[in-house]
Formats: C-alpha cells, structure tokens, sequence
C-alpha cells in the first residue's frame, strides 16, 4: 500500500519559484498560463502490517506534523493499493 | 552565567557564535552537541545559523527533531534564554517557539550583504542596552529569510511590542526598498509572549568586530549578559 502526500503552499503565500518556472515556461513559447505554484510530493511506502484506515490516519499525522508547515502549508492524503 | 550553543549537522556559524560568546562577551561557553539533551547549568541557549539537515525539506523543518530541541523547549519554558540566528530563527519558528515562518526571499536570490535592521523595542532581554529607533548595521546571509504569518499573528506581535528588528534604511527609514528578503512589516526579529526567546535573520555574531566591518551586534550581547547579571544578583 502507497500513500501519496501533496504539500502546497497556501493561497496567499507568495511563491517565487512558482513565478519564476512560470517565467521560463512562458520562455519556451507556452502562452495562457495564468499561474504556476510548485508544491512537494511524498510516497510513502506502507508495509502489510498497516490497514487502509490506519495508513489514512497515519499519513496524515505525517504531513500535518513533519512533511507540511501548517503556518505555510496545505496538504493533501491519497492511499492506494 | 554559561551559553550553551547547539550544533546540528550542518551548523556553520557555531564558532562565530562561541568566538563572541568567549572572547567579546567573555563569558563561559560549551558547544551542544544536538543528541545531548541536558541544558542543565546553562543560562542561555544559541541555536546558530547555518544549514542544519541540509535544509532538505524546509529550513529548520528536521533540525526541531533532533534530541536536543525537546531540551530547549522545556529551558524556554522555564524561562531560559533562546537565541535563534537565521537558521536558528527558522528552527525556533519550524519549532513553534515563536510564530509565523520564513519562506525563500522573494527574488530568489541568496542575499549575502550588510543591510540595516532597527531596534523596535527595547523592552527583551536581547535590547534592553540599546536604544529604541537606533539603527543597527549587521549581516545577512539567506535564501529563506523571508518572514511571513497571517494577519491575527501580526496583529498580536504589534499589539504585544514583539516586533524586535525591522529591516531600514541607514537613516532608520522602514521602506519597501530597504527590505532585503520580502518579509511582512519588513520584519528581521521577533521574540516570544514571555520575551525571552527571540530568533532573528541578521547574524549579530559576524558583527562584533570593527575589522569585519560592524561592530554593532554586540549590543545584542551585552544586553543579554546585562540581563542575565541582573537575574543571578537577584
């Protein structure tokens, strides 16, 4: 089992990289693009030991208190598998 | 009085920070190694600047589980003195000692120079021998340095007088253009509601020596020790 982990930055919080890869893309010749905000992404392998419910709950804790700065950050929690 | 100055894997101005404490404030000084986890006989903990954990993930984001941090959470609380300097400022907000957090600056760019920061307050243990208004010239040395928090959190600082360095011009003018990083309110230090943590992004240690080219982070020391012969006399 797999769960997946989305940590964004909050609407709001000002994000250069985001503006700055949105720059080089618009370089390219890409045109429309209203704006670009980057994130991270976690996988976290979860061994046989752990059911469905308890890789949810756990892979929350995770992104709340270590993979997401909640002062910054919002995160989002996809098991599968 | 003795400071403790914490070494993660990845400190790099742990030496700067032990040269001020030894030979400017001439006070005793121990490195922490960051797997100790007994602050006992220390009066004041510096958590320095550097890159501690490589800033994988977020500035300060792994250094707040380290060993040592469980330590100096209950010294703050007990009313210990922490000084965190530009990673030790990320560390102590990642720690949720003080408020907000610091993201990349907003031109991306690391910004390595003297920039001009302004005493707020002079009612912390970190100012009490400076003065309000004056304007202090040390460096800075960061790519993530710049402050943000939400509107109930400035509010609060405001209103609680936490706001300790805003970023200026050389004539003490806070303005848009003499903000280095970005940060909200031009924002360079806060402390804590009981005032006595405080993290900041200027390096006032690589500013106690005319010969590197400020003198002027030594205030910063001498109130702290100011404050610190104060407590032990009482």
């Amino acid at each position: 089992m797999k769960a997946k982990v989305y940590v964004t930055l909050k609407a709001g919080v000002l994000d250069p990289q985001g503006k700055a890869i949105q720059h080089s893309v618009e370089l390219l010749g890409y045109g429309g693009i209203a704006d670009i905000r980057q994130g991270k992404y976690f996988e976290i392998a979860l061994d046989d030991s752990v059911d469905r419910a308890h890789a949810q709950d756990a892979a929350e804790r995770m992104a709340r208190e270590v993979l997401a700065n909640p002062v910054i950050e919002d995160y989002r929690v996809e098991v599968e598998g | 009085m003795k400071f403790g100055v914490v070494v993660f894997p990845g400190s790099n101005c742990d030496h700067d920070a032990y040269h001020v404490i030894s030979k400017h404030v001439g006070q005793p000084v121990s490195f922490v190694w960051h797997k100790e986890t007994d602050l006992a006989g220390y009066d004041a903990i510096i958590i320095p600047g550097g890159f501690s954990y490589g800033d994988y993930l977020r500035a300060g984001a792994l250094a707040r589980f380290s060993p040592v941090m469980a330590s100096v959470q209950e010294f703050a609380a007990r009313g210990g003195f922490v000084l965190g300097i530009c990673n030790g400022f990320q560390i102590l907000c990642e720690a949720g000692l003080l408020p907000g957090a610091l993201i990349r600056n907003r031109d991306l760019h690391f910004i390595c120079e003297h920039v001009n920061v302004r005493v707020e307050t002079t009612d912390t243990p970190y100012t009490n021998e400076l003065k309000r208004g004056a304007v202090l010239r040390i460096p800075i040395a960061h790519a993530e340095g710049n402050y943000v928090c939400d509107d109930q959190t400035l509010a609060e600082l405001r209103r609680e007088d936490r706001i300790v360095f805003r970023y200026c011009d050389a004539a003490g003018n806070v303005t848009d253009a003499a903000n280095p990083n970005g940060a909200r309110d031009s924002i360079a230090g806060i402390c804590n509601r009981a005032r006595n943590v405080m993290g900041l992004m200027p390096h006032p240690e690589r500013a106690c020596e005319d010969l590197l080219g400020s003198s002027d982070g030594r205030g910063i020391f001498h109130s702290l020790t100011a404050t610190l012969a104060l407590a032990q006399e009482r």
